[in-house]
């Protein structure tokens, strides 16, 4: 495909007098990390090519306030909060889909109680629900046979109980996945929670992303798939702390999905 | 005699009694120092989390060596106490084994009863084992140093006389039935205490019914003792853990509290139509101290063993930091007894000017990343994030005491709607080359 791809806003499909079915929240990490951003990309081009009536809010977009939240500046959280879901009501938005667990956390049980009442999936629930009705097909087995392990973000796996949907579309692509030892309910925290991606570590011994990445490479994976923008990043630098680099790739479930499909 | 032994035994149920309520009272007066809570939804949902989670150990067997020989030990404490039952009715009233009428049953039972206290002798020995000989890891954290580790030796060491007393009690029970003893019924069956026979065939009646009646004595004080001491011991949990987890979060683990204090100040600036002008302005924000803490957050600190599994899950206690969620619990729990005792002294009202924060360092809070390994580990769904979260809500929104780091975080938020100095209008530049 060599013509660019245009992702609509939601304010576009208004002045057409059309609605999105469902608003992709792409989040703060998403829209201006670098690395986040292929996350996002790759994840446009699913939808397009699986041809979702999809829009995003653009510039009308603003942080959720979890990291402000969790930081314990709860006044901060709630003025983003209360925009946030102007924004969205306004829209009369009722479905979104985000590429980060958590934006996607914070949307489905923080803002409730604010408001903003939404039905809120993750992108691995969205590819997942995709599979399953054929919409999203693979090609001759694309990773088959090949190690991948994956690691469960704390705010899509604890905090919200899903542990499947990202399983099934490694599954889908006839993956071999290697679990680590702590996963599920028992994942080890990539190190970047609760406002942690924003400020250095406490004194320790040790990083928590060190920590964690030895425990994926030591799968035997040379894919570690991801679900989270932060955990991508923070696995990636374990992998450059390990000199692994160019031997073991850190990659979220959108952009393998994308890679399996050539998009 | 045999009156001033049952007068004596019903004199002393009733002093040991006293004593346990009094503490008892003491303990619920300290938990309900914390702010109220009104946790009574969806009640089905409550009593299967308490079925599962305390009466079925369902997440005890997580850590499966641990598990086994903690569920023995469970089993063991619940079903002897059947027999205590007996006991009580034998010392009031001067029978003997006043329940042996029941015949087969009676003599199963007793049976039963005795191959449990082997099993639980056999697990506090293998508990004790991993604690001195096996040293895992958990067991030996800072906050683990003193009290704690003494506390949680007495207990193993309490159980495991008690468990021979009663084994004794047995034996030379069963050499008094074969002798035709007066008042000692020929009832029960004992698997185990028939080996302990030989130790005591030799003794003519007279001593023999010392002997029974000392290990009588003993097993029915230890126990007495036993009741009077887990109040003051990390053990109420066997206790505790059922309310726990009956109280126990049911909303996502995710989801943390939005105040509806700071709802309302917000709504008063953005939307002054929804806010309720007649709501009193908080006197603080976050917890500074445990009667900022609900009810259920103190319910949580007295029902901790101590046993680690959080702390030994936490991913910043693990890479060497600071942070130990179960040294949150015992802080909270130290505090609660702190400020209770002061009200003692002084009166309900009272408070001592001391705070939570004195006991938990601002290194500690920062260390944690909400990841809720701590709460999903607990046994017994405790939950030291909300203890945490409140703590750093204070030092943030009170003292502005947070990295600087944060703070820059905090302003960019607010100014570029992003964590990160980016401007606002480049959020969708990302769209500008998809190929």
């Amino acid at each position: 495909m060599s013509e660019t791809l245009h992702v609509p806003t939601v304010a576009e499909l208004t002045a057409k007098g059309e609605k999105p079915d469902v608003l992709f929240w792409v989040g703060c990490a998403g829209s201006f990390d670098e690395r986040a951003q292929k996350i996002t990309k790759a994840f446009v081009k699913i939808l397009n090519n699986v041809g979702i009536k999809y829009a995003i809010l653009g510039t009308e977009e603003s942080c959720t306030g979890d990291p402000a939240k969790r930081a314990g500046n709860e006044f901060l959280f709630q003025m983003q909060a209360m925009a946030n879901i102007a924004t969205l009501n306004a829209y009369e938005i009722t479905k979104i889909v985000t590429t980060c667990p958590h934006c996607f956390n914070t949307i489905k049980n923080e803002y409730p109680s604010l408001g903003g009442t939404y039905e809120v999936i993750h992108h691995t629930q969205l590819l997942q629900e995709l599979i399953d009705e054929g919409k999203l097909t693979f090609g001759a087995d694309p990773f088959k046979g090949k190690k991948i392990t994956y690691h469960d973000s704390c705010y899509l796996g604890r905090a919200n109980g899903v542990y499947d949907a990202p399983r099934r579309i490694l599954e889908a692509m006839d993956a071999e996945l290697v679990e680590m030892k702590r996963c599920r309910k028992n994942g080890l925290c990539c190190g970047a929670g609760g406002a942690q991606m924003f400020k250095e570590a406490e004194s320790g011994t040790k990083e928590i992303n060190i920590e964690r990445t030895q425990e994926a490479i030591a799968t035997g994976a040379r894919i570690i798939s991801a679900n989270c923008p932060f955990c991508t990043t923070m696995m990636g630098d374990g992998v450059k702390h390990a000199n692994m680099e160019g031997q073991v790739e850190v990659l979220d479930l959108a952009e393998l999905v994308a890679q399996a499909k050539d998009l | 005699m045999q009156y001033i032994e049952q007068i004596l035994f019903v004199a002393i149920l009733a002093v040991a009694i006293y004593f346990f309520t009094q503490k008892v009272k003491q303990i619920r007066r300290n938990i309900l120092i914390g702010k109220d809570q009104i946790i009574n939804d969806n009640k089905p949902a409550r009593w299967m989390m308490m079925a599962k989670v305390a009466l079925g150990q369902s997440k005890m067997v997580v850590r499966p060596v641990a598990g086994f020989f903690h569920i023995l030990i469970y089993l063991g404490f619940v079903l002897i106490n059947i027999e205590v039952l007996e006991i009580l009715m034998d010392g009031i009233f001067g029978t003997h084994r006043v329940l042996s009428f029941m015949g087969p049953v009676y003599d199963a039972a007793i049976g039963f009863f005795e191959i449990l206290a082997v099993l639980v002798l056999v697990s506090c020995l293998v508990f004790l084992g991993r604690r001195f000989v096996v040293h895992i890891p958990r067991f030996h954290s800072p906050e683990m140093k003193g009290w704690s580790t003494k506390d949680a030796t007495y207990i193993l060491v309490i159980e495991i006389v008690l468990m021979g007393a009663l084994l004794k009690m047995n034996a030379v029970d069963q050499v008094l039935q074969s002798k035709g003893a007066d008042h000692y019924v020929a009832a029960g069956s004992f698997p185990v205490s028939q080996y302990l026979v030989g130790f005591f065939q030799n003794y003519d009646i007279s001593t023999l019914v010392v002997l029974e009646r000392v290990f009588w004595w003993f097993h029915i004080l230890g126990i007495l003792f036993f009741l009077n001491y887990v109040p003051y011991s990390k053990h109420l949990h066997i206790f505790l853990a059922f309310p726990n987890t009956w109280y126990g979060r049911l909303q996502p683990a995710g989801q943390f509290a939005n105040m509806p204090e700071i709802t309302n100040e917000v709504n008063l600036m953005l939307d002054p139509s929804k806010a309720d002008p007649n709501m009193p302005p908080p006197d603080k924000f976050g917890v500074s101290d445990v009667t900022d803490l609900s009810w259920k957050n103190l319910l949580d600190a007295y029902s901790c063993t101590e046993c680690g599994r959080c702390t030994s899950s936490c991913p910043a206690n693990i890479t060497g930091k600071k942070l130990s969620p179960r040294k949150i619990m015992m802080d909270t729990r130290d505090r609660a007894d702190e400020l209770g005792k002061a009200k003692d002294v002084n009166g309900a009202d009272y408070h001592d000017g001391k705070s939570l924060h004195d006991y938990i360092s601002q290194e500690e809070l920062l260390a944690c990343t909400t990841c809720n390994a701590c709460v999903e580990a607990c046994p017994i769904n405790i939950n030291p994030l909300e203890i945490i979260f409140g703590m750093r809500q204070f030092q943030t929104l009170e003292k502005s005491n947070m990295p600087g780091e944060w703070a820059m975080m905090n302003s960019n938020i607010e100014n570029n709607q992003a964590p990160w100095q980016f401007s606002p209008s480049d959020r969708a530049n990302w769209t500008h080359d998809i190929k």
